[in-house]
């Protein structure tokens, strides 16, 4: 096994597979390993002996005389026994792992996530509100999903993990990340129109750094909405492209002052700066672009990345610019 | 066999309305067949919309966008995909071919209930006419599952999509009824059960699983009705229902359907590969039986749709224990014919290449299939485009595949004329290349964890998604060929004799095309369907 591991593992998480998050994605990427071998071989056989016999009793004549052989049990017994042991190998196998997806370790940090069309929101026990779902390293975590309106999948491919979130009851799964850094989670059950915009950050950090993260967050809820609007400008680093403290343009317009003004924009016109422009802003950055900018404009969307309170505190700030 | 005593099924009696009023079973397949071609180039040109679509990632500034919004995607996706299984796969061999060979193998005039046999066609059009009107009513955008709550709550005509569905699937219960009795009360003097060709086999036991299992399909979408139009809460949780009961009811008849949908392709590929290496059929009774064993057992995995839905942990494994059994008999298939060409001689005219490109793509599709049966892999692959690569080997590469070659197969007995081999051939070689180049690299896809009904995706999805859509251009082009060598063989081709392959089965040995009592003489049946000695 510790061969198998050593070969196959390595080789099949850089190349087919995601990044392996959690000792469960590991184990699941050695079976699979093995039933792509497997399969390999099956289909070797099954394809490789059909181009054989194909070429090798290619016809002759019109005339040419065929063997005339009805069956042959052993044969028969032999390719129904040997897939079946395979196929009872590989059950049992999955089942093993799959017990373990299963099975909530008590111990865990647990999360409510909720998802509704098309964002998911996860809520810790202190209260904290967030659309980046945080956890620390090495720590087990359970998160439990809810679902607003229709159907969501709550899916991680680095931790090989799925779960359903179904209205009206409560499902779960848990993992244990043991690498650092952010990996994706995707809506897997199909939901609407932004079913494949559905898409959230999940961010493994140090247990300190989740400590802080956590204590800043509930913070945050107590100050004052354009002092919130303040921290999220940092945190989601649009300091980076905006001045706030003087008027001149980095790689976005500044946003000094800016509130309440009259901006030229390339779409024809201009623009009065109020709460839905600065919205619409955010959330599509390419429905107007500021004359003197680059069109397409290099600024993401964080469409589906804001809860509605981020955003009603971003706004509020940009108003506080003066 | 002789000289013609009359003529020829398609000159009987002259003028459209006969063909519309038609008993005769070979006149309502070719009924059955202009529908369902044409509903497969209505769905064919949206599967190309939806590569076309997945080409390039919509980047912000709308680059590599080529339908207008998100929804116009999952509209498009469910039309392909409802229109593919529900007016092209799951009739596509049963009616069109199953209508016109099954009496004829078994030496009969027509099916038991000819009448019958008409309104079912009248039954699927008015469905299918229905299923079409919703496309100009408000498209619909549940995808071809109706998932519930989603499809309770989104504003379009699920309603009338539904009910279409529910007509379609009487057209089937009717079909399957039909071919039921038939098989049991009108075969010839001397063809036993165990003497019928396997393409009848196959028939016989899709026939039992339609009548079985479509049923279930229209007690969930009445189930469904009732609570769209009157509130009844069954499935969604705001009226105190549960969106998981839907999922149970709905593959309880649609895993069923999958092997509805295989099942005859599995038939035909036993003819084909005989045929074509003059071979006796390696354990006939192996590949009979198991027919009737992967349509008995198909009835217990449903819950392999499921293991991420929420079920019990019990339930996930017991349902994943059973598929592995359904694998069994598809091996035995699989092995069976391998072993039929063993020592055979073979053909390579293109019904047969259809049919080792059956063997080929089915076999990937089987080892997918096992893959996705594994509880914890599926927990990852669920819901990805590995999935959606493995049913499209299955479907397509399996189904589609077969109703090609035992198209061109039958060709010369439905028309009475030869195609176009050449033609034929490269119609092949594109869509055989093309099939692979567009759905391998979605196995990929989905390991590297890209969901399916995605209208968008992230960046690093982007090269694989540009070869599949390529690959979907050459299937387009093979098409193509395949269309120019069909109207080609009705409008020039030659005129075929009664047996061009020297096949041993029945529908062989009157004239192409049969007339309409199909047999000058009632045949007398004395040894087994592939006698090739």
């Amino acid at each position: 096994m510790a061969i198998w591991t050593l070969l196959m593992n390595k080789a099949m998480a850089d190349t087919f597979m995601p990044a392996q998050g959690t000792e469960i994605a590991k184990s699941v990427d050695n079976l699979y390993a093995f039933l792509v071998v497997v399969s390999f071989i099956s289909c070797a056989i099954l394809i490789g002996g059909m181009i054989y016999f194909a070429m090798k009793y290619k016809r002759k004549s019109a005339n040419d005389k065929t063997a005339y052989i009805t069956h042959d049990t052993r044969l028969e017994v032999l390719w129904s026994v040997v897939p079946l042991i395979i196929f009872m190998v590989v059950f049992a196998w999955g089942w093993v792992i799959f017990h373990d997806m299963r099975s909530m370790p008590a111990d865990a940090l647990e999360i409510q996530v909720t998802g509704k069309q098309w964002a998911w929101t996860a809520e810790y026990k202190n209260g904290v509100k967030s659309v980046d779902i945080v956890v620390p390293v090495n720590r087990n975590v359970k998160i439990v999903l809810a679902s607003e309106d229709v159907l969501h999948s709550f899916y991680v491919p680095s931790f090989r993990i799925k779960q359903d979130a179904i209205p009206g009851r409560y499902t779960n799964l848990w993992f244990n990340a043991t690498k650092l850094g952010e990996f994706h989670v995707f809506c897997a059950e199909y939901c609407g129109t932004t079913h494949s915009g559905m898409i959230t950050r999940l961010k493994v950090v140090s247990q300190e750094d989740f400590d802080k993260w956590l204590t800043s967050e509930s913070e945050i809820g107590t100050l004052p909405i354009a002092e919130r609007g303040r921290k999220y400008f940092q945190t989601r680093a649009c300091a980076s492209c905006h001045n706030v403290d003087n008027p001149a343009a980095k790689v976005g317009p500044s946003l000094y002052q800016l509130f309440g003004k009259d901006e030229s924009v390339q779409e024809g016109g201009t623009v009065k700066v109020d709460e839905n422009y600065i919205r619409e802003s955010i959330l599509d950055p390419q429905a107007k672009h500021v004359t003197g900018f680059p069109k397409p404009s290099p600024m993401p969307s964080f469409q589906g990345q804001l809860s509605e309170s981020e955003l009603a505190a971003l706004i509020e700030y940009i108003k506080d610019l003066k | 066999m002789g000289h013609s005593s009359g003529k020829s099924y398609i000159y009987e009696e002259p003028g459209l309305k006969s063909w519309f009023t038609s008993l005769d079973h070979k006149r309502i397949a070719i009924l059955y067949f202009v529908a369902v071609m044409f509903f497969f180039l209505v769905g064919g040109i949206m599967a190309l919309l939806l590569r076309l679509e997945l080409f390039a990632p919509n980047t912000s500034a709308n680059v590599g966008q080529i339908l207008k919004n998100g929804d116009a995607y999952n509209q498009v996706l469910t039309y392909h995909g409802a229109i593919m299984v529900f007016m092209v796969i799951i009739p596509g061999i049963p009616a069109i071919l199953g209508n016109f060979f099954l009496p004829l193998q078994i030496g009969a005039k027509d099916v038991a209930f000819p009448r019958l046999n008409l309104m079912s066609w009248y039954v699927f059009m008015l469905g299918a006419s229905l299923a079409v009107a919703t496309f100009f009513a408000s498209k619909i955008d549940t995808g071809w599952t109706f998932y519930t709550p989603y499809s309770i709550r989104t504003g379009s005509s699920v309603v009338m999509m539904v009910v279409a569905a529910f007509i379609m699937g009487m057209s089937s219960i009717l079909t399957g009824l039909n071919f039921i009795v038939t098989v049991h009360r009108l075969r010839a003097p001397g063809m036993t059960m165990f003497r019928m060709p396997l393409f009848t086999w196959a028939i016989y036991s899709t026939a039992v699983l339609q009548v079985l299992a479509t049923p279930v399909l229209g007690i969930t979408l009445l189930l469904l009705m009732m609570e769209r139009v009157f509130g009844v809460g069954i499935f969604d949780p705001k009226l105190g229902g549960d969106p998981v009961l839907f999922q149970h009811f709905f593959w309880f008849y649609s895993h069923p359907a999958v092997y509805i949908m295989i099942l005859p392709a599995m038939g035909v590929i036993s003819e084909l590969i005989t045929t074509y290496s003059k071979k006796t059929i390696f354990g006939y009774t192996a590949i009979a039986l198991s027919s009737i064993g992967i349509a008995a057992v198909s009835f217990f995995v449903w819950g392999h749709h499921m293991f991420v839905s929420g079920q019990s942990e019990l339930a996930g494994v017991l349902f994943s224990f059973i598929t592995m059994l359904v694998g069994v008999p598809t091996a035995i298939k699989m092995f069976n014919w391998l072993a039929t060409l063993y020592k055979g001689s073979i053909t390579f005219s293109a019904p047969m290449l259809y049919a080792l490109g059956f063997m080929f793509l089915f076999a990937i599709g089987g080892v997918t299939g096992i893959i996705l049966a594994v509880t914890a892999v599926d927990v990852h692959f669920h819901d990805t485009y590995f999935v959606v690569a493995h049913f499209h080997y299955v479907m397509v590469g399996g189904t589609l595949m077969a109703i090609m070659g035992g198209f061109y197969h039958w060709f010369p007995k439905m028309f009475g004329k030869m195609y176009n081999e050449l033609t034929a051939q490269l119609s092949w070689v594109f869509i055989f290349i093309g099939f692979n180049v567009t759905f391998f690299p979605q196995f990929i896809l989905g390991a590297k964890g890209m969901p399916r009904r995605y209208f968008d995706y992230i960046p690093e999805y982007e090269q694989l998604n540009k070869i599949s859509t390529v690959g979907s251009w050459l299937i387009g082009i093979g098409f193509l060929f395949g269309l120019y060598t069909i109207i080609r063989g009705l409008t020039s081709g030659a005129k075929a004799p009664p047996n061009p392959w020297g096949s041993k089965t029945l529908e062989w040995q009157t004239e192409s095309p049969p007339t309409m009592h199909n047999f000058d003489h009632d045949p007398i049946v004395t040894a087994g369907p592939y006698e090739y000695k």
